[in-house]
């Protein structure tokens, strides 16, 4: 429902009155939350008062919202006399995968410039673990159109099974790897098996209960999982069977290739494994959305009772989402296990859920490139705050609310066709 | 038998509380479709004004518990309903019309954002309160097991059943009810008859607000404790009991709490107590298998 904008610029009186408004409005929000606390005193609640800190919040709201109005209204002004934007429809296909390449450059020079530089590496993994999270959740958003909440569950799975066949039974990561992700796989089926029948927002909450179900199962479970204290001293994953260790019995990787023993070597390994996986993960998707089983995802997410009318069995198509995601998710988990060294139910929370979802939406369903953008931001985010911690997730959500605003559509909100009829009469298959 | 009938009074004690939230959540997915993740949230915020509201009464010398009770309902309600406003009004107002997702995750992060303002300006400790409503009945006593219904338990019942009915007077007979049932079923045409669209969205949320905030003022006087995160698993609690009942429909959304609170009060006393949060989503997937769209929601038609 858009209401046409007066096209007079307010005056300063109106403008002021706006902002008081707001302010008004902050002071009733500020009262019981910022006026007034509780303090714990010799184990009795005392009212404590702070008006200073709510004057000077009220005040903050009163200027902020004047220069934001300023602000937005200039904008507004200079985009109406700006003609249509034309250009953007022009080539930006080509920019995206010419910004996707040089992603890929810079992912894979930067262990080379900051080899010294744990903290930045360890940094650079994190956000490829929800990169490659974020390429499995957009199987079964994105392309399905399925909600899925509960996409930690998934994740966990993957990483408790890589977890308990290394630590009982002595896998290594590369043969836990694909029984894990098979595993996980197997979970999304019979998840997406008794809701298929649900649509929407039905399909949100029985995904988000069993998220929650799995986490409460492997807090409680202790014979299997060992409850919340977690599963700890999981082995790392070798290059090739040689170990990252100073030295041993048998040849490490330091003493094989003849170099001396450095820490970083592992971390370096483990951040090209990320990128191997998630670029594996990306390759796997891409060519999966050119199968018939891809567009038939693609179809159901635009019109499901067209597809069924064309044939097309909805409810496999919807499974087979559901168990890829779920094995991309599973995959991560093993990674992340691997990573770790040590796992508990703490990491497998809906907040993960809600932040790998809030990556997939905020990129803009359906965009590969989007998900990686997204990722950066959401993880970098926080690390940037580190300076004011207590900050840190409230600025987070205040981001999640701002960039959605900003972007309804996600950051890159272009939805890229798949079938493009010119690729298609030239050489009888996608692009 | 007489666990039987103490587990009866507790549940029904939750599953009004989770009534009184369930409905906010009935109500706005009703009128724009969406799930307002942020509203066990604003449970939270009133729990907490009720904290301080109780500790100042308290300060000044306030010793009737109902003039203290009453003071504290007004207030946080008030409150509270200002927040659900502005929740609305900043967060799910500029995504009017756009993707379906996109008000979800701004909602989440609306959630985050209440819990991590709470945890900064109120602390991140758990609030313990002076008890506020002492004493009960002892109903009967059978082998030595006494049923007892606590005062504050009479309190959450009466004030439910009491809402409920004002509630569903307000909804099915005011001129406010009939915009709001308006807008649930067409918004464009409901616009087009004149009914500001925008206002009846935004007393929507005040009114969900309300009911949760009546809520979060009766669970501290009942538990006595409050943190920043229990808002958290209410809001999912109550948010499973709206599409237990059937999501959009508000006599569904009580009778999903009140199922809610028996399974999980029946579930604790004879079944291992940690799994009570399995038992609850467990059930909701089974109904759902067998009544896709909740006990008492209607199926929805979709036309070509």
């Amino acid at each position: 429902m858009r209401v046409v904008v007066a096209q007079h610029a307010p005056s300063l009186r109106e403008r002021l009155k706006d902002a008081a408004a707001v302010a008004c409005v902050a002071l009733l929000l500020g009262v019981p939350m910022i006026g007034l606390t509780t303090v714990d005193q010799g184990g009795a609640l005392h009212v404590a008062t702070r008006w200073p800190v709510l004057a000077i919040f009220v005040t903050l709201c009163f200027i902020g919202r004047l220069l934001a109005r300023f602000g937005l209204d200039r904008l507004q002004l200079r985009r109406r006399s700006r003609p249509a934007a034309v250009s953007a429809l022009r080539g930006t296909g080509a920019l995206t995968a010419w910004v996707g390449w040089s992603c890929l450059g810079v992912a894979l020079a930067l262990p080379v410039i900051f080899s010294d530089n744990r903290y930045v590496v360890d940094t650079a993994t994190t956000v490829l673990i929800y990169v490659m999270l974020g390429w499995g959740l957009n199987v079964v958003v994105g392309l399905a159109g399925l909600l899925n909440l509960g996409y930690a569950a998934f994740y966990a799975v993957g990483a408790y099974a890589y977890a308990l066949l290394s630590t009982q039974f002595g896998w290594g990561f590369w043969q836990a790897l694909p029984v894990a992700g098979a595993f996980a796989a197997g979970f999304g089926l019979l998840l997406g098996w008794p809701t298929l029948r649900l649509r929407g927002d039905y399909l949100a909450i029985v995904t988000l209960g069993f998220g929650e179900i799995t986490r409460v199962i492997l807090i409680n479970w202790t014979d299997l999982s060992n409850g919340p204290n977690g599963i700890a001293s999981i082995p790392r994953p070798t290059f090739f069977g040689l170990p990252f260790k100073p030295d041993g019995d048998t040849p490490t990787f330091a003493s094989f290739f003849g170099i001396e023993f450095s820490p970083l070597h592992r971390i370096i390994f483990l951040y090209y494994l990320i990128l191997a996986l998630a670029m594996l993960t990306n390759l796997f998707v891409s060519r999966l959305r050119k199968l018939p089983v891809g567009r038939a995802w693609e179809a159901i997410r635009e019109d499901e009772i067209a597809c069924q009318a064309l044939g097309i069995n909805v409810t496999n198509v919807k499974l087979s989402a559901f168990a890829i995601s779920a094995m991309l998710g599973g995959c991560a988990g093993v990674f992340f296990a691997a990573r770790q060294g040590f796992i508990s139910p703490e990491s497998f929370t809906f907040n993960e859920s809600a932040i790998v979802l809030a990556i997939v939406v905020l990129g803009g369903t359906g965009s590969q490139l989007g998900v990686v953008l997204a990722s950066l931001v959401l993880v970098l985010l926080p690390e940037l705050g580190r300076d004011f911690a207590d900050y840190r997730m409230l600025l987070f959500g205040a981001a999640m609310i701002l960039i959605m605003i900003w972007r309804p559509g996600g950051i890159l909100a272009k939805r890229e066709p798949t079938l493009r009829y010119r690729a298609l009469s030239r050489d009888g298959g996608g692009p | 038998m007489a666990l039987a009938l103490q587990q009866l009074i507790n549940g029904l004690t939750l599953g009004a509380v989770y009534g009184l939230i369930a409905i906010g959540y009935t109500m706005v997915y009703g009128i724009i479709g969406m799930i307002n993740f942020a509203h066990g949230d604003i449970y939270m915020v009133s729990a907490f004004i009720a904290v301080t509201g109780f500790t100042l009464l308290a300060a000044l010398g306030v010793s009737s518990v109902p003039l203290a009770l009453l003071v504290v309902l007004v207030v946080s309600v008030l409150f509270t309903s200002v927040y659900g406003w502005a929740v609305e009004r900043t967060a799910y107002r500029p995504l009017r019309g756009s993707t379906r997702l996109a008000p979800l995750i701004s909602a989440i992060g609306m959630s985050i954002f209440l819990q991590n303002m709470v945890q900064l300006t109120q602390g991140a400790r758990v609030k313990p309160i002076a008890p506020v409503l002492i004493g009960g009945f002892d109903l009967l006593t059978i082998d030595d097991f006494t049923v007892h219904l606590a005062y504050s338990q009479v309190l959450i019942i009466l004030v439910t059943v009491a809402l409920m009915l004002a509630f569903t007077f307000v909804i099915n007979r005011t001129s406010f009810g009939r915009q709001q049932r308006a807008c649930e079923q067409d918004r464009t045409m409901t616009a087009l008859l004149g009914i500001d669209v925008d206002r009846t969205i935004s007393f929507t949320f005040m009114l969900g607000a309300m009911l949760a905030a009546v809520a979060g003022v009766l669970v501290t006087v009942y538990y006595g404790v409050v943190d920043f995160y229990i808002g958290f698993v209410v809001g999912i609690k109550a948010f499973t009991a709206a599409v237990f009942g059937g999501i959009g429909s508000l006599p569904g959304a009580m009778l999903g709490a009140i199922l809610n609170g028996l399974i999980e009060a029946f579930w604790v006393a004879y079944l291992p107590p940690e799994y009570k949060d399995v038992a609850t989503f467990a059930i909701l997937i089974l109904v759902l298998m067998f009544r896709p769209s909740g006990l008492l929601g209607r199926p929805e038609v979709e036309k070509v």
